[in-house]
């Protein structure tokens, strides 16, 4: 059994295959937080309209998103779309549409209690001291949603790169995928191999995962307390 | 639309979901104990336990389930651990889920301010007795709102289950995709099978969140 | 002789958080009956005793005695020293999920172990007695107060402790509700409690203090009768403490 598996990792070109594969997750997660972050802003404006119409088409909207697990709407899109539109999306186009659905739902939501959650006598006492409505959002009002805001968008990056790793099973060649044929290559040679993989993806995801986890914390404990 | 096929795979979703349900059950309590245990050991500082505490909450909440499926279901079994699909998706969501309930108790264990505490060694209480009759009780109250996101956020989780072969709903759905090529029919009844089972839970906690929200103690 | 002993002794205390001095040498005799008033500036370390005293905060120097036995520092059977020794806080501190029969009668029935329905009766009867009988099946947040402040009071009556102490309890209250909080302490001290109070009310120390104690930067500087503490007291900074709350007219009073 102690055939030191880890040696796998170092045969060829293997560990720099799965940075590879990882690239492709955190890749894809950029592009889908950049969008999500974009729509979710403008989303969640609209989402403190009065409108009761604007209203329940939003809240639909949101309630769908988030009460279907993530790999259901993978499913959806990638499957579905394939079938209904005659179009063949790629797992990647996918992921991204899927990615931004969801995300631009947690944003939304994020910006809309951001903005809410702003006390009425914060813009009071901006008037009070004689700013115009301009200036009170400029100096009051959008630097405190923003320092409420942007540890709660860091926080959704990793979630969003942990949703990502559902790819591989519609498909998309990343860490995981280049995990597996790596396995599956050496499984003469390394039988173990297995173990050390899929030990190494774990913390590949960690390493990616936790500074961005603690830059968020750290935000929210110098601009919160 | 073939709902004559829809009729007959119904059954097959139906079983399916009542295997998601009792793992997501069995997982959910597991969680809810190693979360309050985790969330003591952090409130009391106990030495060397609220280290490794820390270390397993970072582990857990830094990587995504699928990867710890992975490792536990194709990665330990090398070095002679071997897990059935159902005990892996169980320890599995244990293990998540364990994580985000310690988080969730800990914000409530520490918004009940320390000189509550103190009032009640004042009147004599053991510190067991303030644990039990002051603190648990206020922080409980607190933490509800997370806890039941967490429930809700667990049992979507447990979509990735398919992945260690579990014959879960997904696991359903993607093997009538691939049979029978009935894509719209299995993902309809796909989406309709979580609708069923994660909206009447949605609706309970919304309102029980309402509740306790506008209830608070004595109005 | 067991009568000149005193119940409480605190001898040479030193309280630090870490190289933060805020008692420096406290030593204090309080006997059985006696009521002790403690005042001082803010931050002088008044509070800090009564903490220490109560053992919610460890000491570095010196130790407590109560009725001659050690209770500082101690790790063992701290309830039972606390369940002798009643503390009020200025936040009241009444449990929020516990109606108020149910606040007061935690104590003496998980403490104390005492039989519940004695307990209930005796809470009544205190509860009658500061006027808040109809409110013991309400809330806490249903209380103003005051209300809350006398139900803390009761709180730690019923547990029949041997010294209470007061810290600063109407000071978090609005000024039409000290009086009822006051009438209360005034009616134990009648009663012939041991009480330790640290207060800013200065007519209310004169009333009801058998002895003044006066705390400034962590140490006693000076012990005193209440009638020559206030008219006329032995040292320089008391007079300057007890400036602070006079005033003078500032207009239309020319040549006094």
């Amino acid at each position: 059994m102690q055939d030191l598996g880890i040696k796998v990792l170092f045969q060829g070109r293997n560990f720099i295959r799965l940075l590879e594969g990882l690239w492709v997750t955190v890749r894809i997660s950029l592009i889908a937080v950049i969008i999500s972050i974009v729509l979710g802003i403008v989303l969640g404006m609209i989402m403190t309209s009065k409108n009761p119409a604007i209203r329940i088409l939003t809240k639909t909207y949101l309630e769908f998103i988030r009460i279907m697990p993530q790999l259901v709407l993978l499913f959806l899109v990638y499957f579905g779309m394939t079938k209904a539109f005659n179009i063949n999306l790629s797992g990647e186009t996918s992921a991204i549409i899927v990615f931004s659905l969801w995300g631009t739902a947690e944003m939304s939501d994020l910006v809309r209690g951001a903005l809410i959650s702003m006390p009425k006598h914060q813009y009071e006492s901006g008037m009070a001291i004689g700013l115009n409505t301009v200036q009170v959002y400029k100096y009051i009002i959008i630097p405190q949603t923003v320092r409420r805001l942007v540890p709660l968008a860091i926080n959704l990056v990793t979630r969003m790169i942990k949703t990502t790793s559902l790819i591989v099973l519609i498909g998309v060649v990343e860490v995981v995928k280049v995990g597996q044929q790596i396995i599956e290559s050496s499984r003469l040679t390394v039988p173990s191999a297995a173990l050390w993989v899929y030990g190494v993806i774990y913390f590949l995801y960690f390493g990616v995962c936790y500074p961005i986890s603690l830059l968020s914390a750290k935000l929210e404990k110098r601009w919160n307390s | 639309m073939d709902y004559e096929f829809i009729n007959d795979i119904i059954s097959l979703y139906i079983e399916a979901g009542i295997l998601t349900f009792r793992i997501a059950l069995l997982g959910i309590v597991g969680a809810v104990v190693v979360g309050l245990l985790c969330s003591l050991i952090k409130y009391y500082r106990v030495p060397v336990l609220q280290k490794i505490v820390g270390a397993y909450i970072e582990l857990s909440r830094n990587t995504p389930l699928l990867i710890q499926l992975f490792f536990l279901y194709f990665g330990l079994p090398k070095i002679g651990i071997m897990l059935s699909s159902e005990s892996c998706a169980i320890w599995g969501l244990i293990f998540l889920g364990g994580s985000y309930m310690a988080e969730a108790m800990r914000s409530g264990l520490e918004a009940v301010a320390d000189i509550q505490v103190e009032s009640g060694l004042s009147i004599g209480l053991t510190d067991f007795q303030v644990a039990r009759y002051i603190l648990l009780p206020q922080a409980i109250t607190v933490s509800v709102p997370a806890f039941l996101a967490n429930i809700i956020f667990l049992i979507k989780e447990t979509s990735v289950f398919s992945a260690v072969a579990l014959a879960d709903l997904m696991y359903v759905a993607k093997d009538l995709i691939g049979l029978y090529y009935k894509t719209d029919e299995a993902l309809l009844v796909l989406v309709l099978s979580y609708a069923v089972i994660l909206l009447p839970i949605s609706a309970v906690f919304t309102i029980a969140e309402r509740k306790l929200r506008y209830a608070g103690f004595g109005n | 002789m067991d009568k000149e002993k005193a119940l409480l002794e605190i001898e040479h205390l030193k309280k630090s958080y870490d190289s933060n001095i805020v008692l420096k040498d406290i030593s204090l005799d309080i006997h059985k009956g006696e009521v002790v008033v403690v005042v001082g500036p803010s931050g002088c370390g008044k509070s800090t005793l009564l903490r220490c005293i109560n053992g919610l905060e460890d000491i570095q120097g010196g130790d407590i005695l109560l009725n001659g036995e050690i209770i500082s520092n101690r790790k063992r059977n701290m309830h039972l020293v606390r369940q002798k020794v009643g503390m009020v806080f200025q936040s009241y501190e009444l449990f929020p999920h516990m109606t108020i029969l149910e606040n007061i009668t935690l104590g003496p029935v998980k403490a104390q172990k005492r039989n519940q329905s004695e307990a209930v009766s005796e809470a009544e009867e205190l509860l009658r007695r500061v006027n808040l009988i109809d409110k013991k099946d309400a809330y806490p947040r249903q209380l103003s107060g005051g209300q809350k402040q006398r139900v803390a009071i009761v709180r730690a009556l019923c547990m029949h402790p041997e010294i209470m102490l007061f810290d600063e309890v109407t000071a978090a209250l609005d000024p039409e509700m000290v009086r009822e909080v006051l009438d209360v302490m005034l009616g134990l001290a009648r009663e012939g409690s041991t009480m330790v109070i640290v207060t800013h009310e200065m007519q209310f120390a004169r009333a009801i203090a058998d002895r003044v104690v006066f705390i400034d930067s962590g140490e006693i500087v000076e012990e005193n009768t209440p009638s020559i503490f206030f008219t006329n007291p032995d040292t320089e900074r008391a007079r300057q403490f007890l400036n602070i709350f006079e005033f003078d007219a500032v207009k239309g009073v020319k040549n006094k």
